[in-house]
């Protein structure tokens, strides 16, 4: 008897099997993207030929299928930084580079913010951050974007950090930035006040050359 | 996913520019990159096959040997690439796991030598991908248990005994191995008989036999022949708790012997003969004492010491212990479910034999099994179609876990056949390796033989010797000089020793000793204790190569006190008060086996070589070879 009634629930069972099968197979097929040819992005990047393709080997390897969704995004940036959880960061990470909002990162997307973060000029760098600190693509920074940002940068630390993280620390990190940053102390910091307010500072545009020769 | 994180580190550290306006303190100062930065294409080379791949890719695991710069040892400049003496199949899996991030086993090579390789190239066994781990692992526990086993089967079976083992060592072990010594052998045999005739006898006391004179009912013969069966019984009885105690004697450890199985089934047999002495006769016990001669039957179980089957099968069934308990559960759910059912069909019927839901058991249990006495059958049509559905189920049911059991059990079988196989095909292996080694290790001494004999033609000697040869024998000759002793053959040595610790002078043909006269023979090289060490050892030593034992060179290991300072001079002359150290040294000999006995000629013109033991040496191998082996012996 009881194998009747397990005949019959594995007949279900074997319905339901068919037809995820068929969606994943639709979903493979579907994406597979193929980056515009290298002439043209190196028209477009500041990347030389042989610069692009050891990215795009790399790119390749990693993600056979030629895009990179959210998830795998997060996961990839998390390796960096097994203390804490570095997914928030990686989110706001995610939208930045996917500048056209398509949901996944193409090659060309990838490449175009490197290109940016490693060879643009200063007020370019400084361009791309702003949008990365600016959340809602309004144009403006305001405290509450500022504060979910500073926040998910402390996410990153972990519990166990010297001094020990107190929990208004991101508030007054976002206090000292905007005490920097908001010349007309409106409340929201503009593109021009942002870069103006970097160019002041010495520190910022020293370390902006850090990264000149990671690639 | 080491390889994700070397490739996308440079993403990494661009996108912490977005941390920049936001930082309190100054960043700190990246570190300096001195390495190319262009990709490049490396060659490797293994054993011919030329593998070509970017530098990056093996760099993306640093923690290997190709990742790492211990390939530069590798590196050919002349050919400007990297070669590896090693199995280039192999190697491409290896490589594959560069470049895709997963390793894969194949599944047609041999397992240690799959280990081997990944141990090369310091890659870690534990990243197998998922696809091919179990593979792996199934294969890697099955080769260790068949190692397990012949390092096992090795120490347990041909294993010499310590020289200094206790009567209970050798106790336990003539039980635990009884093919060690003809003793042990007759005893297992004379057990076994006494098991066989126990169990006999207990099979036979039930059967009925003639009446005796003067009465017409039948007797079994237990009754009739009480007074032999009885003693039967004793002795068996007494010959099993002897042996039971001699083993609980020799036990290295006796609460882990009590506790074994086989200590028990051995307690269980000899009980109920001592309970039955110790009852009284009357007659509301001897009840009790009928069912404790039913335990008298266990004595079969100590055949299993005997039979190697049916060790196999208990430990099968023992290793099969899950699939076991599956099947019993699911039997008793199906008998309990049918049972009920069967019950409640059939309640209404007139003169149903199915009473109540236990005695509907029986039913069901036949059933299942498909053996169908009879003696219950339904009646109604719903007990008709139930009782059919539950005879279905159940051929089902026991089908399930047997398959399981069997596999174990071939499995097992197998492992055993192999061990047994192996044993037998390694004496024949060690024969034939132990011929092989033969003609290397002779050559030395040949060599000296030849050198000695004429020095002045050196040229002879030199003849089809490799460099290899020539290097070894100069060693040897180099640790000659150094204990300023020499190497000698096993029955020049062993035929001194007996001599010289009797006392009395050989008449030996060498030049020495006629030289050296009276002095040799006082203190003899081995006093006594020695000497009977050295006896011992010759004849485990030639035992031990008969029977083809696993360490070719027996080396014993020398213990010297105090080494007085042995001049050549003052070993010839003063062997009256040398003791020559034999008295606290154990010395050991290396075996050396030549297959052609050295040149006869006994030469007088020897030049005064360093003899350790006076008078004994090459010329004396004139004398006829029994065994053909030779001892080095160090004092």
């Amino acid at each position: 008897m009881g194998l009747v009634m397990g005949t019959f629930s594995m007949q279900s069972k074997q319905v339901n099997y068919h037809k995820d099968k068929a969606d994943d197979d639709l979903e493979m097929t579907m994406v597979c993207h193929r980056p515009e040819g290298l002439d043209q992005l190196e028209a477009q990047t500041n990347f030389s030929k042989r610069e692009l393709q050891v990215l795009y080997r790399g790119f390749k390897n990693e993600c056979p299928s030629g895009v990179v969704n959210e998830d795998t995004f997060k996961q990839i940036y998390s390796q960096f930084f097994p203390h804490g959880d570095a997914s928030t960061y990686a989110h706001y990470l995610f939208n930045a580079f996917d500048s056209a909002h398509t949901g996944s990162i193409k090659f060309e997307d990838f490449v175009t913010a490197l290109s940016i973060l490693l060879r643009g000029s200063v007020t370019e760098k400084l361009q791309w951050t702003f949008n990365l600190y600016d959340i809602n693509r309004d144009g403006y920074i305001n405290k509450e974007e500022m504060t979910d940002i500073v926040r998910a940068i402390y996410d990153m630390m972990g519990k166990y950090t010297y001094p020990v993280l107190k929990t208004d620390a991101p508030k007054q990190h976002v206090d000292a930035f905007f005490q920097k940053m908001d010349k007309n102390r409106d409340g929201v910091v503009t593109l021009d006040e942002f870069i103006l307010s970097c160019q002041e500072d010495e520190n910022i545009m020293r370390s902006l050359q850090l990264f000149e020769n990671v690639i | 996913m080491a390889a994700g994180v070397a490739t996308w580190l440079p993403f990494a550290r661009a996108a912490a520019v977005g941390w920049l306006p936001l930082a309190k303190k100054t960043m700190p100062k990246p570190p300096v990159d001195n390495s190319s930065r262009s990709d490049e294409i490396l060659y490797v080379n293994v054993s011919g096959v030329r593998f070509q791949t970017w530098k990056n890719t093996l760099d993306r695991y640093p923690d290997t040997l190709l990742g790492s710069s211990e390939k530069e040892f590798f590196y050919n400049e002349d050919t400007q690439e990297y070669f590896f003496d090693r199995d280039p199949e192999m190697f491409r899996h290896i490589l594959n796991f560069y470049r895709t991030g997963k390793l894969h086993y194949p599944r047609h090579e041999c397992i240690q030598a799959f280990d081997e390789e990944l141990a090369f190239y310091g890659i870690v066994p534990e990243i197998i991908g998922d696809c091919c781990m179990e593979e792996y692992r199934d294969r890697k526990k099955e080769n260790q248990e068949r190692l397990a086993e012949d390092t096992e089967a090795n120490e347990a079976m041909d294993a010499p005994l310590p020289p200094h083992s206790t009567s209970r060592e050798r106790l336990w072990r003539a039980f635990e191995n009884p093919h060690t010594s003809t003793m042990a052998l007759v005893f297992y045999y004379v057990t076994g008989f006494f098991i066989a005739v126990s169990v006999i006898a207990n099979v036979v006391e039930t059967v009925p036999c003639r009446p005796p004179k003067g009465s017409v009912k039948e007797l079994p013969c237990g009754e009739k022949y009480q007074l032999a069966f009885f003693c039967m019984d004793t002795a068996c009885v007494l010959i099993f708790t002897f042996e039971y105690l001699m083993r609980l004697f020799a036990a290295p450890s006796r609460c882990k012997f009590m506790r074994s199985v086989m200590s028990v089934i051995d307690v269980v047999a000899i009980m109920p003969y001592y309970i039955g002495l110790v009852m009284p006769e009357n007659e509301d016990v001897s009840g009790a004492f009928v069912t404790l001669r039913v335990f008298r039957v266990f004595r079969i179980f100590k055949f299993s010491r005997h039979s190697q089957g049916l060790r196999i099968l208990g430990y099968t069934l023992k290793s099969c212990a899950s699939e076991l308990g599956f099947l019993l559960f699911s039997l008793t759910m199906a008998i309990i479910i049918f049972a009920t059912v069967m019950f409640y069909a059939e309640k209404g019927t007139k003169g149903s034999t199915f009473t109540s839901i236990p005695a509907s058991f029986w039913y069901t249990i036949v059933t299942m099994t498909t053996l169908g006495y009879g003696d219950m059958v339904p009646n109604t049509i719903a007990g008709k179609i139930f009782g059919s559905i539950c005879s279905l189920s159940g051929v089902l049911v026991i089908a399930l876990p047997v398959p399981v059991i069997v596999s174990n059990f071939s499995r097992i079988y197998h492992q055993n056949q192999r061990a047994d196989k192996m044993r037998a095909q390694q004496k024949v292996r060690l024969a034939r390796i132990r011929m092989a080694k033969k003609g290397t290790t002779n050559a030395f001494l040949q060599y000296k033989e030849d050198r000695d004999r004429d020095s002045d033609s050196t040229a002879l000697c030199v003849k089809n010797k490799s460099a290899f040869e020539h290097q070894h024998h100069h060693l040897l000759h180099c640790l000659e000089k150094t204990t300023n002793h020499e190497f000698t053959d096993e029955m020049t040595y062993s035929e001194l020793c007996m001599t010289e610790s009797v006392g009395f002078r050989t008449s030996r043909s060498t030049s020495l000793s006629s030289q050296q006269g009276a002095q040799n023979n006082s203190t003899g090289c081995c006093p006594r204790r020695a000497r009977r060490r050295a006896a011992m050892r010759l004849a485990n030593s030639t035992v031990s190569v008969s029977r083809g034992s696993v360490q070719e060179l027996d080396t014993l290991h020398v213990k010297t006190t105090s080494i007085p300072p042995q001049t050549r001079s003052s070993l010839n002359a003063q062997a009256d008060d040398l003791k020559l150290n034999c008295g606290e040294q154990d010395f050991t000999a290396a075996i050396i086996s030549i297959p052609t006995p050295p040149a006869n000629t006994p030469d007088e013109s020897l030049p005064p070589s360093p003899a350790p033991i006076p008078g004994i040496l090459r010329n004396t191998r004139a004398t006829a070879y029994t065994h053909d082996t030779v001892k080095i012996s160090s004092l």
